[in-house]
């Protein structure tokens, strides 16, 4: 049996938290892995809220995020909305190949949901009129 | 996450107790640099309390251990769990840390 919980965040990195806290609660009570409920949900999970808030809505006060955890007993499914413009994932290219790997502070994210995730992807528009990730994860 | 700084001359060990992540990052960050103004060269960050990281608490780490590194310092990491390993493999920023069992080994490698 699928459970869906939605939360509509403001731009506050605090929020973050106690939404990934409750996403990981409903994953470990699906039956999903430690390593996914340790490492793969809370990370994925505050990767794409987190962008959504600073890239997605440029940490404007007045945007909202939407996330829908959908959990079923095979996959969980992220959709995580905000209200900017949006990017081109597919143009996002972070690699431990790239020269300044190992130097910079900034630039891992997108690598780490990707890993960490079965698949990511845009899949447009949303209720909040901006941009939308999803993130989906097998029950290993 | 709560954090806390022992300090003892040029060594700084820091426990993290609950994700380092884009929440809390600056504040640790600068706890850090704080420490490193006042003549801090060696720090070692205990993570046995900490379940997991983000890109911007890996980003962090990355700038603080390279400022450290250019004033002839070093951070070094203990206590990571199979899941933290795992991610700085992943990551491959294993390559970046020196990853010590214990505080005593971390110290004792001068």
């Amino acid at each position: 049996m699928e459970q869906v919980r939605s939360w509509t965040l403001n731009a506050d990195l605090q929020s973050i938290g106690p939404v990934v806290d409750e996403i990981v609660t409903l994953c470990r009570g699906a039956g999903f892995s430690a390593r996914h409920c340790q490492l793969n949900v809370p990370v994925a999970v505050t990767e794409a809220i987190a962008n959504a808030m600073l890239r997605g809505n440029q940490s404007e006060a007045f945007r909202q995020v939407g996330v829908v955890a959908m959990i079923g007993v095979c996959e969980l499914v992220v959709d995580v909305s905000d209200e900017g413009d949006g990017f081109d994932l597919t143009r996002i290219d972070q690699s431990p190949n790239d020269a300044d790997w190992l130097e910079r502070e900034q630039g891992r994210g997108v690598f780490l949901m990707r890993s960490l995730m079965d698949r990511v992807e845009n899949t447009g528009a949303e209720t909040l009129g901006g941009h939308r990730l999803r993130l989906t994860l097998h029950r290993a | 996450m709560s954090f806390s700084l022992d300090r003892t001359d040029e060594v700084v060990l820091v426990t993290v107790n609950g994700q380092l992540v884009v929440a809390n990052r600056q504040e640790f960050k600068q706890a850090i640099l704080d420490a490193m103004e006042q003549g801090v060269r060696l720090v070692i960050i205990d993570f046995s309390g900490s379940p997991y990281i983000d890109s911007s608490g890996l980003g962090a780490l990355v700038s603080l251990s390279r400022r450290l590194r250019d004033a002839g310092g070093d951070l070094r990491l203990v206590g990571l769990n199979d899941d933290l390993r795992s991610l700085f493999e992943l990551t491959r920023l294993d390559q970046l840390f020196p990853v010590f069992a214990t505080k005593g080994d971390a110290l004792a490698d001068r």
